[in-house]
């Protein structure tokens, strides 16, 4: 190895490589990428607007952490959970009793462990692949209705900690299924980085919701890669709201492989400070007669920024697609900064598409308006971008994370929001 | 109850009130007429505290306090509401629920309790009642997809609801056919009372036919140029404002 490599890749050298039982051909290729691959500049097209060379400043480590409560992490507080430190299984923090017809295996305890993720020029899944500390597979098997959801609660603690995270979800058929994945950080935790993989397979005819809620800290990194296969007749939902994390990349990859599918991809990301969130999405619909929905809005103050970047292909026989996509943000700072790129490539023709992304401010007229009858600037603001972004946080169901999400609203925002407010 | 001194303003250095002088007493309606583009609506606007506009002279006295002095929602708050000429849309945000927010910060303002959830659908159901506003409306977001009739009568379920000191109607009865205008009047009448006040900012004598105004004020050019009894607008109606922009 050169001296510049050695260099490049000083920020994971503390790091141990995985035990688990991932294939041997997939680690070995796992740790050539590492090798060879730089961090991404802004040349790369793929993250022209998000800058990762801090991670490259931070010599991180691995750790167990010191966590002795969940209570504020605790979305859902009947919902059975699975609790992760830094990546590590906290068995005494969990409450893993699982209904019928679900069950879980730490990939730490499994003999084999699959992953498809793509690693070839994908530096981060490629970390996450050759590190990875640990996870869970949870199996739903074939015609399960799950009543509660389950949630997966990762938290980060403590200083320059590097977690490699991953977990799988296979929706058997005509199962029906709610997930919640929480990524959190502690108090205590400062530039620690969660470095996340999901490979889920929604089997034919299931329905699978997934609630993720991402709330690090202000110093915090987050990239995760969402790798989904839905089969025919399936329907996938995938909430993404992101209230907190320095920086946030989150790519979501949808492969459409059977026909009579429905894909909805919610997203909506309030940053304050200096946060910087990117949602980059690929829908990719190779087969007839699918519908997909993606609709992300965003809130950016101070000196935030967000990027939405989102492709949307149709393949050539993919006919009678409809493919819905929508990126709309407010900005409420001259120094907050939007860059969104909604794509669409057709290459079917008897398809219904659209897209859109529109950014601007909150309307003065409508402050204006609230004003005049006495509502105060703050609450007048506060109101409009609460109905701005209302729409987003109505797809998801599960009462219980609404009101999750509206406590973080005021903790993080102040915003006292309550659900009758808006329609 | 208000007392407007030589009031002077400007938008992007356009000069639009050129020394408006204006005092109305409580129980007193007064009508404000005059031709397009004469400064009406700028009046309201600077009376609700607009921020777009620049006031360069003149002073407003409303009960005692300096109007100028003061914030668009303390405004409110000390009881100025103006109804709009153009009411807004306001997708996504619950008509009744702001209103709730705007009257339990107008009670904070005066030192009082927020006002009981029952209380306040009571209010609703007989406010609603008096506009003859389907109480659905009501509960819609702001104006969203109302019919010019309807914005205009929510404007007036609003006030009913703030209860103010000081209405401002901007052609609160342009767009409405013959019945919703009795309709509103109606509101406005019963509103009315021995300690509050109304200034109409209308085009049509046919609305002073329900609320009957205590004086006739002409604007032109930014100015009141002349003050009458009700009879005034039937005159002005009759012959427009030429003769009086010839007087001037
Ligand atoms: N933002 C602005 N910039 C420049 N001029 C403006 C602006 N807003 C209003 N004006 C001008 O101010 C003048 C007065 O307008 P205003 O709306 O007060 O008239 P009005 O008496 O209410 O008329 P109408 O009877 O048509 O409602 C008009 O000449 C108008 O063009
Ligand atoms: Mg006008």
């Amino acid at each position: 190895m050169n001296k510049v490599a050695d260099k490049s890749k000083a920020f994971i050298s503390k790091l141990d490589k995985t035990s688990v039982a991932l294939p041997n051909a997939l680690k070995d290729k796992a740790n050539s990428i590492l090798a060879s691959l730089e961090l991404p500049t802004t040349r790369n097209e793929a993250w022209k607007y998000t800058r990762v060379a801090k991670l490259g400043k931070i010599n991180f480590a691995t750790s167990k952490g010191n966590i002795s409560s969940i209570d504020s992490y605790t979305i859902d507080p009947q919902a059975p959970t699975l609790v992760f430190v830094n990546g590590y299984f906290s068995k005494s923090l969990s409450n893993n009793h699982l209904p019928e017809g679900i069950n879980f295996t730490l990939l730490s305890d499994a003999n084999e462990v699959k992953s498809e993720i793509p690693i070839e020029d994908e530096i981060f899944n490629a970390l996450n692949t050759a590190h990875l500390i640990d996870g869970v597979a949870l199996n739903i098997a074939k015609n399960t209705i799950l009543e509660k959801p389950v949630q997966i609660l990762h938290i980060l603690d403590g200083q320059s900690v590097m977690s490699n995270f991953k977990t799988r979800i296979d929706a058997g058929a005509f199962a029906k299924a709610g997930i919640i994945q929480g990524y959190f950080a502690t108090e205590a935790s400062d530039k620690a980085f969660a470095n996340v993989t999901t490979e889920i397979e929604v089997g034919e005819s299931a329905h699978l919701t997934i609630d993720k809620i991402q709330f690090e800290n202000e110093t915090s990194f987050h990239i995760s890669t969402e790798q989904i296969n839905q089969s025919k007749d399936s329907t996938f939902t995938l909430n993404t709201i992101t209230l907190n994390g320095g920086l946030v990349r989150n790519n979501l990859n949808i492969n459409v492989n059977g026909e009579n599918c429905t894909s909805n991809l919610n997203g909506a990301y309030i940053l304050k400070g200096k946060q910087h969130v990117d949602n980059h999405s690929v829908v990719d619909h190779r087969v007839a007669n699918c519908q997909s929905n993606e609709l992300y809005k965003g809130v950016i103050d101070d000196n935030s920024t967000a990027v939405f970047n989102g492709k949307v292909f149709v393949r050539q026989d993919a006919q009678q697609i409809n493919a819905f996509q929508s990126n709309r943000n407010v900005l409420l700072s001259d120094n907050a900064a939007v860059n969104s790129k909604p794509e669409l490539e057709i290459y079917a023709d008897d398809v219904k598409c659209s897209h859109g992304s529109t950014t601007g401010q909150l309307d003065e007229d409508a402050i204006f308006y609230l004003r005049a009858r006495g509502l105060s600037l703050k609450a007048a603001r506060q109101l409009l971008v609460s109905a701005f972004i209302t729409d987003v946080l109505d797809k998801i169901e599960n009462l219980k994370v609404k009101t999750f999400i509206f406590s973080l609203l005021k903790e993080r925002f102040g915003w006292e929001i309550t659900p009758e407010d808006f329609h | 109850m208000i007392t407007i001194k030589n009031l002077h303003a400007t938008i992007e250095g356009k000069k639009i009130l050129k020394g408006l002088n204006l005092e109305v007493n409580a129980g007193e309606i007064h009508a404000i007429m005059g031709p397009n583009g004469a400064g009406k609506s700028t009046l309201a606007s600077v009376l609700a505290g607009r921020e777009d506009y620049e006031i360069t002279e003149g002073s407003v006295d409303f009960d005692g306090v300096d109007l100028l002095e003061m914030d668009t929602e303390e405004r409110a708050r000390e009881g100025l509401f103006l109804a709009f000429q153009y009411p807004i849309e306001i997708p996504g945000v619950s008509n009744i629920n702001f209103l709730r927010t705007a009257i339990n910060e107008t009670r904070e303002h005066k030192g009082q309790d927020p006002i009981s959830a029952k209380d306040f659908m009571a209010m609703v159901r007989e406010k609603s009642k008096l506009v003859e506003l389907d109480p659905k409306l009501a509960s819609r977001s702001v104006n969203e997809g109302f019919s010019g009739g309807e914005k205009k009568r929510n404007e007036i379920f609003q006030m009913a609801m703030l209860d103010p000191k000081l209405s401002i109607l901007d052609e609160t009865d342009s767009g409405l056919d013959i019945d919703a205008l009795r309709v509103v009047a109606g509101g406005v009448n019963t509103l009315k009372s021995e300690k509050n006040a109304t200034i109409v900012i209308t085009h049509y004598q046919r609305l002073l036919d329900y609320i009957v105004p205590d004086f006739v004020h002409v604007l032109h050019d930014g100015k009141i140029v002349k003050t009458g009894p009700k009879e005034l607008a039937l005159d002005l109606e009759e012959k427009g404002y030429d003769w009086i922009k010839e007087e001037n």
